[in-house]
Protein backbone atom coordinates (compact mmCIF):
# COMPACT_ATOMS: atom_id res chain seq x y z
CA UNK A 1 0.00 0.00 0.00
CA UNK A 2 1.03 3.63 -0.53
CA UNK A 3 0.26 4.49 2.91
CA UNK A 4 3.30 2.31 3.71
CA UNK A 5 5.82 5.46 3.51
CA UNK A 6 3.74 7.89 5.33
CA UNK A 7 4.84 7.48 9.11
CA UNK A 8 1.78 6.82 11.80
CA UNK A 9 -0.79 4.82 9.59
CA UNK A 10 -2.77 2.64 10.78
CA UNK A 11 -3.65 3.64 14.34
CA UNK A 12 -6.70 4.28 13.72
CA UNK A 13 -7.95 0.34 12.56
CA UNK A 14 -5.62 -0.82 15.78
CA UNK A 15 -7.75 1.66 18.53
CA UNK A 16 -10.79 -0.63 18.99
CA UNK A 17 -8.78 -3.42 19.76
CA UNK A 18 -6.34 -1.03 22.43
CA UNK A 19 -8.84 0.33 23.97
CA UNK A 20 -11.01 -3.28 24.31
CA UNK A 21 -8.02 -5.37 25.68
CA UNK A 22 -7.04 -2.15 27.47
CA UNK A 23 -10.28 -2.62 29.25
CA UNK A 24 -11.65 -6.16 29.22
CA UNK A 25 -7.83 -7.87 29.57
CA UNK A 26 -5.32 -5.60 31.00
CA UNK A 27 -7.34 -3.58 33.81
CA UNK A 28 -9.17 -6.70 35.27
CA UNK A 29 -5.48 -8.16 35.19
CA UNK A 30 -4.36 -5.70 37.35
CA UNK A 31 -7.94 -5.64 39.53
CA UNK A 32 -6.49 -9.52 40.37
CA UNK A 33 -2.90 -8.27 40.98
CA UNK A 34 -4.29 -5.61 43.84
CA UNK A 35 -6.75 -8.11 45.24
CA UNK A 36 -3.64 -10.78 45.53
CA UNK A 37 -2.29 -8.25 48.68
CA UNK A 38 -5.59 -7.74 50.33
CA UNK A 39 -7.24 -9.09 53.09
CA UNK A 40 -10.17 -12.05 52.99
CA UNK A 41 -13.18 -10.21 53.89
CA UNK A 42 -16.86 -11.62 54.17
CA UNK A 43 -17.93 -14.09 51.72
CA UNK A 44 -14.68 -14.45 50.58
CA UNK A 45 -14.15 -11.02 48.87
CA UNK A 46 -10.84 -8.48 49.25
CA UNK A 47 -10.94 -6.21 51.61
CA UNK A 48 -8.23 -3.52 53.36
CA UNK A 49 -5.41 -3.57 54.75
CA UNK A 50 -3.08 -4.52 52.41
CA UNK A 51 -0.57 -7.69 53.16
CA UNK A 52 1.38 -10.34 52.21
CA UNK A 53 0.23 -13.26 54.06
CA UNK A 54 -1.58 -14.81 50.92
CA UNK A 55 1.32 -15.15 48.61
CA UNK A 56 3.04 -16.53 52.34
CA UNK A 57 -0.02 -18.79 52.24
CA UNK A 58 0.32 -19.69 48.80
CA UNK A 59 3.64 -20.98 49.52
CA UNK A 60 3.49 -22.61 52.60
CA UNK A 61 0.54 -24.53 52.15
CA UNK A 62 0.03 -25.32 48.54
CA UNK A 63 3.62 -25.52 47.44
CA UNK A 64 2.81 -29.22 47.11
CA UNK A 65 0.11 -28.40 44.79
CA UNK A 66 2.31 -26.09 43.26
CA UNK A 67 4.88 -28.27 42.35
CA UNK A 68 2.75 -30.92 41.71
CA UNK A 69 1.25 -28.60 38.73
CA UNK A 70 4.59 -27.45 37.09
CA UNK A 71 5.66 -31.54 37.64
CA UNK A 72 2.34 -32.34 35.77
CA UNK A 73 2.72 -29.89 32.89
CA UNK A 74 6.46 -31.07 32.75
CA UNK A 75 5.50 -34.42 31.95
CA UNK A 76 2.90 -33.90 30.12
CA UNK A 77 4.97 -31.66 27.82
CA UNK A 78 7.59 -34.11 27.34
CA UNK A 79 4.71 -37.01 26.83
CA UNK A 80 3.40 -34.78 23.96
CA UNK A 81 6.87 -34.34 22.77
CA UNK A 82 7.98 -38.18 22.78
CA UNK A 83 4.33 -39.26 21.02
CA UNK A 84 4.22 -35.79 18.73
CA UNK A 85 7.73 -35.74 17.23
CA UNK A 86 7.93 -38.79 15.46
CA UNK A 87 3.81 -38.39 14.57
CA UNK A 88 4.91 -35.09 12.95
CA UNK A 89 7.57 -36.45 11.37
CA UNK A 90 5.54 -39.40 9.83
CA UNK A 91 2.60 -36.90 8.77
CA UNK A 92 4.95 -34.51 6.86
CA UNK A 93 7.03 -37.65 4.96
CA UNK A 94 4.24 -38.81 4.21
CA UNK A 95 4.24 -39.51 -0.21
CA UNK A 96 1.01 -38.09 -1.18
CA UNK A 97 -0.99 -34.84 -0.46
CA UNK A 98 -3.94 -36.23 0.03
CA UNK A 99 -2.56 -39.05 2.83
CA UNK A 100 -1.02 -35.87 4.66
CA UNK A 101 -4.11 -33.89 4.40
CA UNK A 102 -6.29 -36.60 5.83
CA UNK A 103 -3.70 -37.40 8.63
CA UNK A 104 -3.50 -33.70 9.44
CA UNK A 105 -7.33 -33.61 9.76
CA UNK A 106 -7.49 -36.59 11.95
CA UNK A 107 -5.48 -34.46 13.71
CA UNK A 108 -6.99 -31.24 14.34
CA UNK A 109 -10.72 -32.68 14.41
CA UNK A 110 -10.44 -33.91 18.10
CA UNK A 111 -8.81 -30.63 18.64
CA UNK A 112 -11.47 -28.33 17.84
CA UNK A 113 -14.31 -31.00 19.11
CA UNK A 114 -15.46 -29.56 22.95
CA UNK A 115 -12.70 -29.93 25.46
CA UNK A 116 -15.59 -31.15 27.81
CA UNK A 117 -16.93 -33.88 25.40
CA UNK A 118 -14.04 -35.33 24.92
CA UNK A 119 -12.80 -35.83 29.28
CA UNK A 120 -15.95 -36.93 29.52
CA UNK A 121 -15.13 -40.06 27.19
CA UNK A 122 -12.34 -40.76 29.25
CA UNK A 123 -13.76 -40.45 32.23
CA UNK A 124 -16.15 -43.18 30.95
CA UNK A 125 -13.54 -45.29 29.70
CA UNK A 126 -11.35 -45.10 33.06
CA UNK A 127 -14.68 -45.47 35.47
CA UNK A 128 -14.34 -48.31 37.89
CA UNK A 129 -17.36 -49.88 35.49
CA UNK A 130 -15.69 -48.52 32.30
CA UNK A 131 -14.59 -50.02 29.26
CA UNK A 132 -10.82 -50.54 30.16
CA UNK A 133 -11.72 -52.17 33.30
CA UNK A 134 -14.20 -54.67 31.95
CA UNK A 135 -12.06 -55.52 28.97
CA UNK A 136 -8.86 -56.26 31.11
CA UNK A 137 -11.02 -58.12 33.27
CA UNK A 138 -12.14 -59.93 30.93
CA UNK A 139 -8.68 -60.90 29.65
CA UNK A 140 -8.10 -61.89 32.80
CA UNK A 141 -5.07 -59.34 33.37
CA UNK A 142 -6.65 -58.40 36.55
CA UNK A 143 -8.43 -60.32 39.01
CA UNK A 144 -10.39 -56.86 40.36
CA UNK A 145 -11.27 -53.31 39.37
CA UNK A 146 -8.54 -50.97 38.94
CA UNK A 147 -9.18 -47.54 40.45
CA UNK A 148 -8.14 -45.31 37.70
CA UNK A 149 -9.51 -42.08 37.88
CA UNK A 150 -9.46 -39.64 40.87
CA UNK A 151 -5.31 -40.46 40.59
CA UNK A 152 -2.94 -37.91 39.11
CA UNK A 153 -2.30 -40.50 36.45
CA UNK A 154 -5.70 -39.90 35.19
CA UNK A 155 -4.94 -36.34 34.78
CA UNK A 156 -1.70 -36.80 33.05
CA UNK A 157 -3.79 -38.78 30.69
CA UNK A 158 -6.58 -36.41 29.84
CA UNK A 159 -3.92 -33.81 29.77
CA UNK A 160 -1.94 -35.55 27.41
CA UNK A 161 -5.11 -36.59 25.27
CA UNK A 162 -6.71 -32.92 25.29
CA UNK A 163 -2.59 -31.41 24.42
CA UNK A 164 -1.02 -33.80 22.13
CA UNK A 165 -2.36 -31.45 18.78
CA UNK A 166 -0.88 -28.72 20.35
CA UNK A 167 2.87 -30.29 20.03
CA UNK A 168 2.19 -32.33 16.88
CA UNK A 169 1.25 -29.41 14.66
CA UNK A 170 4.10 -26.86 15.53
CA UNK A 171 6.63 -29.67 14.76
CA UNK A 172 4.83 -30.99 11.48
CA UNK A 173 4.74 -26.94 10.58
CA UNK A 174 8.59 -27.30 11.37
CA UNK A 175 9.42 -30.77 9.58
CA UNK A 176 7.49 -29.60 6.44
CA UNK A 177 9.53 -26.82 5.81
CA UNK A 178 12.58 -29.08 6.41
CA UNK A 179 15.06 -29.61 3.55
CA UNK A 180 15.65 -33.44 3.21
CA UNK A 181 18.88 -32.60 1.21
CA UNK A 182 20.54 -31.64 4.23
CA UNK A 183 19.88 -35.33 5.90
CA UNK A 184 21.74 -36.42 2.45
CA UNK A 185 24.36 -34.11 3.10
CA UNK A 186 25.17 -35.89 6.22
CA UNK A 187 25.02 -39.68 5.14
CA UNK A 188 27.66 -38.14 2.39
CA UNK A 189 29.75 -36.74 4.79
CA UNK A 190 29.46 -40.45 6.71
CA UNK A 191 26.95 -38.74 9.73
CA UNK A 192 25.22 -42.34 10.43
CA UNK A 193 20.63 -42.45 11.54
CA UNK A 194 21.29 -41.41 14.65
CA UNK A 195 23.95 -38.68 14.03
CA UNK A 196 21.87 -37.36 10.97
CA UNK A 197 19.14 -36.96 13.46
CA UNK A 198 20.62 -35.40 16.54
CA UNK A 199 22.60 -33.06 14.46
CA UNK A 200 21.14 -32.04 11.30
CA UNK A 201 17.30 -32.74 11.54
CA UNK A 202 16.60 -31.82 15.30
CA UNK A 203 18.55 -28.56 15.32
CA UNK A 204 17.02 -27.56 11.91
CA UNK A 205 12.99 -28.71 13.37
CA UNK A 206 14.06 -27.19 16.92
CA UNK A 207 11.54 -23.82 16.44
CA UNK A 208 8.82 -26.40 15.82
CA UNK A 209 9.15 -28.08 18.94
CA UNK A 210 10.12 -25.20 21.16
CA UNK A 211 6.85 -23.39 20.28
CA UNK A 212 5.15 -27.05 20.41
CA UNK A 213 6.37 -27.27 24.34
CA UNK A 214 5.36 -23.96 24.86
CA UNK A 215 2.05 -24.29 23.54
CA UNK A 216 1.08 -27.18 25.86
CA UNK A 217 2.98 -26.73 28.47
CA UNK A 218 1.13 -23.25 29.48
CA UNK A 219 -2.35 -24.51 28.55
CA UNK A 220 -1.67 -27.59 31.18
CA UNK A 221 -0.19 -25.61 34.27
CA UNK A 222 -3.75 -23.44 34.29
CA UNK A 223 -5.68 -26.31 33.60
CA UNK A 224 -8.99 -27.06 35.08
CA UNK A 225 -11.41 -29.27 33.10
CA UNK A 226 -9.25 -32.35 33.35
CA UNK A 227 -8.15 -32.32 36.75
CA UNK A 228 -11.45 -31.70 37.72
CA UNK A 229 -13.33 -34.47 35.87
CA UNK A 230 -10.76 -36.46 36.27
CA UNK A 231 -8.28 -35.73 39.18
CA UNK A 232 -10.42 -35.73 42.12
CA UNK A 233 -8.79 -35.03 44.93
CA UNK A 234 -5.67 -36.95 44.42
CA UNK A 235 -5.52 -34.91 41.08
CA UNK A 236 -5.38 -31.24 42.48
CA UNK A 237 -4.08 -28.58 40.08
CA UNK A 238 -3.40 -24.73 40.47
CA UNK A 239 -6.34 -24.67 38.66
CA UNK A 240 -8.70 -26.66 40.22
CA UNK A 241 -7.57 -24.40 43.37
CA UNK A 242 -8.09 -21.54 41.93
CA UNK A 243 -11.74 -22.09 41.15
CA UNK A 244 -12.77 -23.25 44.99
CA UNK A 245 -11.11 -20.04 45.84
CA UNK A 246 -13.67 -17.79 43.91
CA UNK A 247 -16.61 -19.98 44.02
CA UNK A 248 -19.30 -19.58 46.80
CA UNK A 249 -17.77 -19.06 50.58
CA UNK A 250 -13.86 -18.96 48.87
CA UNK A 251 -11.16 -16.92 49.37
CA UNK A 252 -10.85 -14.51 46.92
CA UNK A 253 -7.35 -12.91 47.45
CA UNK A 254 -5.75 -16.19 48.02
CA UNK A 255 -7.25 -16.82 44.17
CA UNK A 256 -5.80 -14.13 43.15
CA UNK A 257 -2.07 -14.67 44.49
CA UNK A 258 -2.38 -18.30 43.17
CA UNK A 259 -3.18 -16.69 39.81
CA UNK A 260 -0.58 -14.31 40.12
CA UNK A 261 2.29 -17.13 41.23
CA UNK A 262 0.73 -19.03 37.98
CA UNK A 263 1.23 -16.03 35.89
CA UNK A 264 4.96 -15.89 37.06
CA UNK A 265 6.02 -19.82 36.17
CA UNK A 266 4.07 -18.79 32.40
CA UNK A 267 6.06 -15.82 32.41
CA UNK A 268 8.99 -17.95 32.86
CA UNK A 269 8.24 -20.09 30.39
CA UNK A 270 7.90 -17.53 27.67
CA UNK A 271 11.00 -15.97 28.69
CA UNK A 272 12.90 -18.99 27.66
CA UNK A 273 10.64 -19.13 24.44
CA UNK A 274 11.94 -15.33 23.55
CA UNK A 275 15.33 -16.28 24.68
CA UNK A 276 15.20 -18.90 21.76
CA UNK A 277 13.25 -17.49 19.25
CA UNK A 278 15.74 -14.62 19.18
CA UNK A 279 18.88 -17.12 18.84
CA UNK A 280 16.92 -18.42 16.33
CA UNK A 281 16.43 -15.10 14.40
CA UNK A 282 20.16 -14.20 14.95
CA UNK A 283 21.27 -17.05 13.04
CA UNK B 1 10.56 -34.77 -0.99
CA UNK B 2 10.51 -36.53 2.38
CA UNK B 3 11.20 -40.12 1.17
CA UNK B 4 14.83 -39.27 0.76
CA UNK B 5 15.42 -39.70 4.88
CA UNK B 6 15.98 -43.57 4.47
CA UNK B 7 16.58 -43.78 0.66
CA UNK B 8 18.92 -42.68 -1.96
CA UNK B 9 22.12 -42.09 0.32
CA UNK B 10 21.56 -45.16 1.70
CA UNK B 11 24.54 -46.68 -0.30
CA UNK B 12 26.99 -44.30 0.57
CA UNK B 13 26.44 -44.66 4.39
CA UNK B 14 26.83 -48.15 3.79
CA UNK B 15 30.22 -47.61 1.80
CA UNK B 16 31.34 -44.67 4.21
CA UNK B 17 31.49 -47.69 7.11
CA UNK B 18 31.51 -50.79 5.37
CA UNK B 19 35.05 -50.90 6.91
CA UNK B 20 34.09 -51.13 10.37
CA UNK B 21 31.63 -54.27 10.24
CA UNK B 22 30.55 -53.70 14.01
CA UNK B 23 29.74 -50.34 13.10
CA UNK B 24 27.69 -51.01 10.44
CA UNK B 25 26.08 -53.82 12.27
CA UNK B 26 24.75 -51.33 15.04
CA UNK B 27 24.02 -48.30 12.46
CA UNK B 28 21.02 -50.89 10.86
CA UNK B 29 20.14 -51.96 13.98
CA UNK B 30 19.29 -48.37 14.64
CA UNK B 31 18.00 -48.08 11.42
CA UNK B 32 15.41 -51.10 11.78
CA UNK B 33 14.53 -49.86 15.30
CA UNK B 34 14.03 -46.36 14.25
CA UNK B 35 11.47 -47.80 11.41
CA UNK B 36 9.33 -50.03 13.50
CA UNK B 37 9.22 -47.14 15.96
CA UNK B 38 8.19 -43.89 13.80
CA UNK B 39 5.35 -46.57 12.01
CA UNK B 40 4.52 -47.73 15.17
CA UNK B 41 3.90 -44.50 16.69
CA UNK B 42 1.42 -42.92 14.54
CA UNK B 43 -0.80 -46.14 15.20
CA UNK B 44 -0.87 -45.87 18.62
CA UNK B 45 -1.31 -41.85 18.26
CA UNK B 46 -4.41 -42.03 16.49
CA UNK B 47 -5.61 -45.18 18.68
CA UNK B 48 -5.17 -43.02 21.59
CA UNK B 49 -6.68 -39.79 20.46
CA UNK B 50 -9.64 -41.85 18.33
CA UNK B 51 -10.90 -44.53 20.19
CA UNK B 52 -12.66 -42.62 23.39
CA UNK B 53 -14.77 -40.65 21.25
CA UNK B 54 -15.43 -43.58 18.52
CA UNK B 55 -16.65 -45.62 21.94
CA UNK B 56 -18.59 -42.55 22.97
CA UNK B 57 -20.46 -42.53 19.88
CA UNK B 58 -20.58 -46.22 19.63
CA UNK B 59 -22.20 -46.47 23.15
CA UNK B 60 -24.96 -43.34 22.44
CA UNK B 61 -27.03 -46.09 20.89
CA UNK B 62 -26.22 -48.41 23.45
CA UNK B 63 -29.61 -49.98 25.09
CA UNK B 64 -28.46 -49.53 28.98
CA UNK B 65 -27.72 -46.98 31.32
CA UNK B 66 -24.60 -47.76 31.95
CA UNK B 67 -21.56 -46.88 29.76
CA UNK B 68 -19.69 -50.00 29.91
CA UNK B 69 -21.78 -53.19 28.50
CA UNK B 70 -23.32 -53.47 25.56
CA UNK B 71 -26.53 -53.91 25.48
CA UNK B 72 -28.41 -53.33 21.89
CA UNK B 73 -28.66 -50.92 19.57
CA UNK B 74 -31.09 -48.28 20.50
CA UNK B 75 -31.75 -44.61 19.51
CA UNK B 76 -33.74 -43.95 22.21
CA UNK B 77 -31.66 -41.24 23.73
CA UNK B 78 -31.66 -39.44 20.42
CA UNK B 79 -35.32 -39.41 20.21
CA UNK B 80 -35.41 -38.89 24.10
CA UNK B 81 -33.79 -35.28 23.19
CA UNK B 82 -35.81 -34.44 20.64
CA UNK B 83 -38.79 -35.60 21.67
CA UNK B 84 -38.11 -33.44 25.07
CA UNK B 85 -38.96 -35.82 27.19
CA UNK B 86 -35.26 -35.79 28.24
CA UNK B 87 -35.16 -35.81 32.16
CA UNK B 88 -33.46 -37.14 34.96
CA UNK B 89 -36.08 -39.63 37.22
CA UNK B 90 -34.22 -38.33 40.66
CA UNK B 91 -34.07 -34.54 39.52
CA UNK B 92 -37.14 -34.56 38.00
CA UNK B 93 -37.67 -30.99 35.21
CA UNK B 94 -34.22 -29.40 35.96
CA UNK B 95 -32.27 -31.27 33.17
CA UNK B 96 -35.23 -31.35 31.00
CA UNK B 97 -34.45 -30.44 26.98
CA UNK B 98 -36.11 -27.47 27.30
CA UNK B 99 -33.67 -26.07 29.25
CA UNK B 100 -30.86 -27.71 27.19
CA UNK B 101 -32.69 -25.81 24.49
CA UNK B 102 -32.18 -22.62 26.16
CA UNK B 103 -28.63 -22.98 26.24
CA UNK B 104 -28.10 -24.01 23.45
CA UNK B 105 -29.85 -20.97 22.44
CA UNK B 106 -28.05 -18.62 24.57
CA UNK B 107 -24.63 -20.56 23.33
CA UNK B 108 -25.41 -19.69 19.71
CA UNK B 109 -26.43 -15.79 20.89
CA UNK B 110 -23.26 -15.58 22.71
CA UNK B 111 -21.38 -16.92 19.82
CA UNK B 112 -23.22 -14.81 17.36
CA UNK B 113 -22.44 -12.01 18.64
CA UNK B 114 -18.79 -12.49 20.02
CA UNK B 115 -17.74 -13.63 16.73
CA UNK B 116 -18.71 -10.67 14.92
CA UNK B 117 -17.26 -8.45 17.09
CA UNK B 118 -14.25 -10.49 17.78
CA UNK B 119 -13.88 -10.72 13.83
CA UNK B 120 -14.18 -7.13 12.98
CA UNK B 121 -11.88 -5.72 15.88
CA UNK B 122 -9.67 -8.68 14.67
CA UNK B 123 -9.52 -7.98 11.13
CA UNK B 124 -8.69 -4.36 11.94
CA UNK B 125 -6.15 -4.59 13.78
CA UNK B 126 -4.48 -7.48 11.53
CA UNK B 127 -4.80 -4.55 8.90
CA UNK B 128 -3.13 -2.63 11.39
CA UNK B 129 0.00 -4.91 12.23
CA UNK B 130 0.31 -5.96 8.92
CA UNK B 131 -0.10 -2.73 6.73
CA UNK B 132 0.35 0.19 9.28
CA UNK B 133 3.33 2.01 10.94
CA UNK B 134 2.47 3.57 14.05
CA UNK B 135 4.47 3.98 17.24
CA UNK B 136 3.53 0.87 20.11
CA UNK B 137 3.28 -1.44 17.05
CA UNK B 138 5.79 -3.70 18.73
CA UNK B 139 4.32 -3.25 22.29
CA UNK B 140 0.31 -3.63 20.65
CA UNK B 141 1.50 -7.19 18.78
CA UNK B 142 2.95 -8.54 22.27
CA UNK B 143 0.15 -7.39 23.84
CA UNK B 144 -2.19 -9.42 21.31
CA UNK B 145 -0.19 -12.50 22.05
CA UNK B 146 -0.93 -12.11 26.21
CA UNK B 147 -4.64 -13.73 25.82
CA UNK B 148 -3.44 -16.78 24.05
CA UNK B 149 -0.93 -17.73 26.65
CA UNK B 150 -2.12 -16.34 30.34
CA UNK B 151 -4.06 -19.14 31.15
CA UNK B 152 -7.88 -19.56 31.02
CA UNK B 153 -9.04 -19.69 34.02
CA UNK B 154 -6.46 -16.24 35.33
CA UNK B 155 -8.95 -14.30 32.57
CA UNK B 156 -11.93 -15.47 33.99
CA UNK B 157 -11.66 -14.79 37.43
CA UNK B 158 -10.17 -11.07 36.52
CA UNK B 159 -12.93 -10.46 34.53
CA UNK B 160 -15.11 -11.85 37.24
CA UNK B 161 -13.34 -9.58 39.89
CA UNK B 162 -13.39 -6.76 37.56
CA UNK B 163 -17.73 -6.70 36.48
CA UNK B 164 -18.09 -7.35 40.06
CA UNK B 165 -16.02 -3.71 40.91
CA UNK B 166 -17.70 -2.30 37.85
CA UNK B 167 -21.31 -3.91 38.55
CA UNK B 168 -21.26 -2.59 42.10
CA UNK B 169 -20.19 1.14 41.55
CA UNK B 170 -22.66 1.19 38.33
CA UNK B 171 -25.59 0.29 40.75
CA UNK B 172 -23.98 2.77 43.43
CA UNK B 173 -24.16 5.65 41.31
CA UNK B 174 -27.37 5.25 39.25
CA UNK B 175 -30.36 4.82 41.52
CA UNK B 176 -33.03 2.13 39.71
CA UNK B 177 -30.26 0.81 37.79
CA UNK B 178 -28.96 -3.18 38.64
CA UNK B 179 -26.38 -4.30 36.07
CA UNK B 180 -25.60 -8.13 36.89
CA UNK B 181 -23.46 -10.95 35.22
CA UNK B 182 -25.53 -12.05 31.66
CA UNK B 183 -24.79 -12.37 27.88
CA UNK B 184 -23.11 -8.90 28.05
CA UNK B 185 -20.23 -9.60 30.30
CA UNK B 186 -20.10 -13.00 28.84
CA UNK B 187 -19.76 -11.50 25.30
CA UNK B 188 -17.00 -9.20 26.58
CA UNK B 189 -15.13 -11.91 27.51
CA UNK B 190 -15.27 -14.19 24.61
CA UNK B 191 -14.33 -10.83 22.41
CA UNK B 192 -11.21 -10.00 24.83
CA UNK B 193 -9.51 -13.48 24.19
CA UNK B 194 -10.72 -14.30 20.88
CA UNK B 195 -9.40 -11.14 18.94
CA UNK B 196 -5.63 -12.43 19.17
CA UNK B 197 -6.67 -15.39 17.16
CA UNK B 198 -8.61 -13.92 14.59
CA UNK B 199 -5.72 -11.50 14.21
CA UNK B 200 -3.35 -14.29 13.57
CA UNK B 201 -5.08 -15.95 10.79
CA UNK B 202 -6.23 -12.73 9.07
CA UNK B 203 -2.75 -11.22 9.71
CA UNK B 204 -1.04 -14.75 7.76
CA UNK B 205 -3.32 -14.08 4.88
CA UNK B 206 -2.43 -10.73 5.27
CA UNK B 207 1.12 -11.65 4.52
CA UNK B 208 1.00 -13.51 2.02
CA UNK B 209 -1.05 -11.53 0.24
CA UNK B 210 0.60 -9.33 -2.55
CA UNK B 211 0.70 -5.38 -1.24
CA UNK B 212 1.51 -4.42 -5.08
CA UNK B 213 -1.96 -5.34 -5.74
CA UNK B 214 -3.30 -2.64 -3.76
CA UNK B 215 -0.86 -0.48 -5.43
CA UNK B 216 -1.83 -1.70 -8.74
CA UNK B 217 -5.76 -0.56 -7.31
CA UNK B 218 -4.18 2.90 -6.69
CA UNK B 219 -2.50 3.77 -9.51
CA UNK B 220 -5.20 2.80 -11.59
CA UNK B 221 -7.35 5.14 -9.95
CA UNK B 222 -8.58 3.88 -6.75
CA UNK B 223 -8.43 5.38 -3.23
CA UNK B 224 -7.91 3.65 -0.44
CA UNK B 225 -11.26 2.51 0.81
CA UNK B 226 -12.10 2.23 -3.13
CA UNK B 227 -8.86 -0.12 -2.59
CA UNK B 228 -9.72 -1.80 0.39
CA UNK B 229 -13.21 -2.90 -0.13
CA UNK B 230 -12.20 -3.72 -4.47
CA UNK B 231 -9.46 -5.53 -4.31
CA UNK B 232 -8.20 -6.48 -0.47
CA UNK B 233 -11.24 -7.11 1.32
CA UNK B 234 -12.54 -9.63 -1.44
CA UNK B 235 -9.10 -11.24 -1.28
CA UNK B 236 -8.75 -11.35 2.37
CA UNK B 237 -12.27 -12.71 2.91
CA UNK B 238 -11.35 -16.60 2.98
CA UNK B 239 -9.15 -15.73 5.72
CA UNK B 240 -11.70 -13.31 7.76
CA UNK B 241 -14.16 -16.91 7.55
CA UNK B 242 -11.98 -19.05 8.95
CA UNK B 243 -10.81 -16.43 11.44
CA UNK B 244 -14.17 -15.67 12.30
CA UNK B 245 -15.30 -19.79 12.52
CA UNK B 246 -12.48 -20.04 14.82
CA UNK B 247 -13.64 -17.43 17.25
CA UNK B 248 -17.01 -19.20 17.23
CA UNK B 249 -15.67 -22.53 17.91
CA UNK B 250 -13.32 -20.96 20.52
CA UNK B 251 -16.56 -19.15 22.17
CA UNK B 252 -18.87 -22.13 21.38
CA UNK B 253 -16.65 -24.09 23.33
CA UNK B 254 -15.87 -22.31 26.52
CA UNK B 255 -16.60 -23.23 29.65
CA UNK B 256 -14.28 -21.27 32.55
CA UNK B 257 -14.78 -17.55 31.02
CA UNK B 258 -18.67 -18.08 30.95
CA UNK B 259 -18.77 -20.02 34.02
CA UNK B 260 -17.56 -17.03 35.92
CA UNK B 261 -19.53 -14.56 34.00
CA UNK B 262 -22.96 -16.14 33.79
CA UNK B 263 -25.68 -14.95 35.49
CA UNK B 264 -29.04 -16.10 36.27
CA UNK B 265 -30.43 -17.40 33.05
CA UNK B 266 -27.81 -17.02 31.07
CA UNK B 267 -26.22 -20.93 31.28
CA UNK B 268 -24.31 -21.79 28.02
CA UNK B 269 -24.50 -25.18 26.77
CA UNK B 270 -20.83 -26.36 28.16
CA UNK B 271 -21.90 -24.76 31.08
CA UNK B 272 -25.18 -27.31 30.86
CA UNK B 273 -22.96 -29.98 30.10
CA UNK B 274 -20.37 -29.33 33.00
CA UNK B 275 -23.68 -29.61 35.49
CA UNK B 276 -24.25 -32.65 34.19
CA UNK B 277 -21.30 -34.49 34.39
CA UNK B 278 -20.78 -33.31 38.13
CA UNK B 279 -23.84 -34.44 39.14
CA UNK B 280 -25.46 -37.25 37.80
CA UNK B 281 -24.96 -38.30 34.64
CA UNK B 282 -27.86 -39.28 32.39
CA UNK B 283 -27.37 -41.73 29.48
CA UNK B 284 -28.13 -39.02 27.05
CA UNK B 285 -25.09 -37.49 27.70
CA UNK B 286 -23.21 -39.48 24.80
CA UNK B 287 -25.89 -38.63 22.19
CA UNK B 288 -25.96 -35.27 23.55
CA UNK B 289 -21.91 -35.68 23.15
CA UNK B 290 -22.60 -37.16 19.84
CA UNK B 291 -24.28 -34.32 18.40
CA UNK B 292 -21.82 -31.55 19.48
CA UNK B 293 -18.83 -33.48 18.20
CA UNK B 294 -20.77 -33.71 14.82
CA UNK B 295 -21.89 -29.90 14.67
CA UNK B 296 -18.10 -29.60 15.59
CA UNK B 297 -16.56 -31.88 13.06
CA UNK B 298 -18.93 -29.72 10.24
CA UNK B 299 -17.45 -26.50 11.67
CA UNK B 300 -13.99 -27.62 10.92
CA UNK B 301 -14.80 -28.93 7.18
CA UNK B 302 -16.27 -25.55 6.31
CA UNK B 303 -13.20 -23.70 7.98
CA UNK B 304 -10.94 -25.84 6.71
CA UNK B 305 -12.29 -25.49 2.93
CA UNK B 306 -12.21 -21.91 3.62
CA UNK B 307 -8.15 -21.87 4.46
CA UNK B 308 -7.48 -24.33 1.48
CA UNK B 309 -9.41 -22.16 -0.33
CA UNK B 310 -7.79 -19.05 0.89
CA UNK B 311 -3.95 -20.64 0.07
CA UNK B 312 -5.29 -21.87 -3.24
CA UNK B 313 -5.92 -18.17 -3.91
CA UNK B 314 -2.49 -17.63 -2.49
CA UNK B 315 -0.38 -19.33 -5.02
CA UNK B 316 -2.24 -18.10 -7.77
CA UNK B 317 -1.97 -14.02 -6.31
Amino acid sequence: MATRTRPRTGFATALPAIVWLGLFFLLPLTFIFVVSFLTRGRGGVGMMPFTFANYARVFEVFSGVLVDSIWIAALTTLICLLLGYPLAFWIATRKQQWVRSLALFMIILPFWTNFLVRTYALQTLMSREGILNSFFGTLGIIAQPLEMLNTQGAVLVGLVYGFLPFMVLPIYASVERFDFKFVEAAYDLGANDWASFVRVVLPMTLPGVIAGIILVFIPTIGAFVTPDLLGGTDGLMIGTLINTQYKGQGNQPLGSALSMVMMVVVMVALLIYVRFGDRREAR
Amino acid sequence: MAQGVVSPSAAAATASVAAQPGKLRRDLLVRRVGKVAISLNPVFSYFFLWAPIIILVIFSFNNAQTVSVWRGFTTQWYANIFNNAFSLDTEGARFSTAIMLTAVQNSLLIGIASTLLATIIGTMVALSLARGNFPGKKLLDTLLYLPIVIPEITQAISLAVFFSVLFDWINDQFTGVRAVNGFGSIIIGHVAFSISYVMIVVRARLTDMDPKLEEAANDLGANHWQAFWRVTFPLLLPGIIAGGLLAFTLSLDDLIVSFFLSGVGTTTLPIFVYGLLKTRVPPEINAISTIMLLVSTLLVGISLAMQGRSAARGTRG
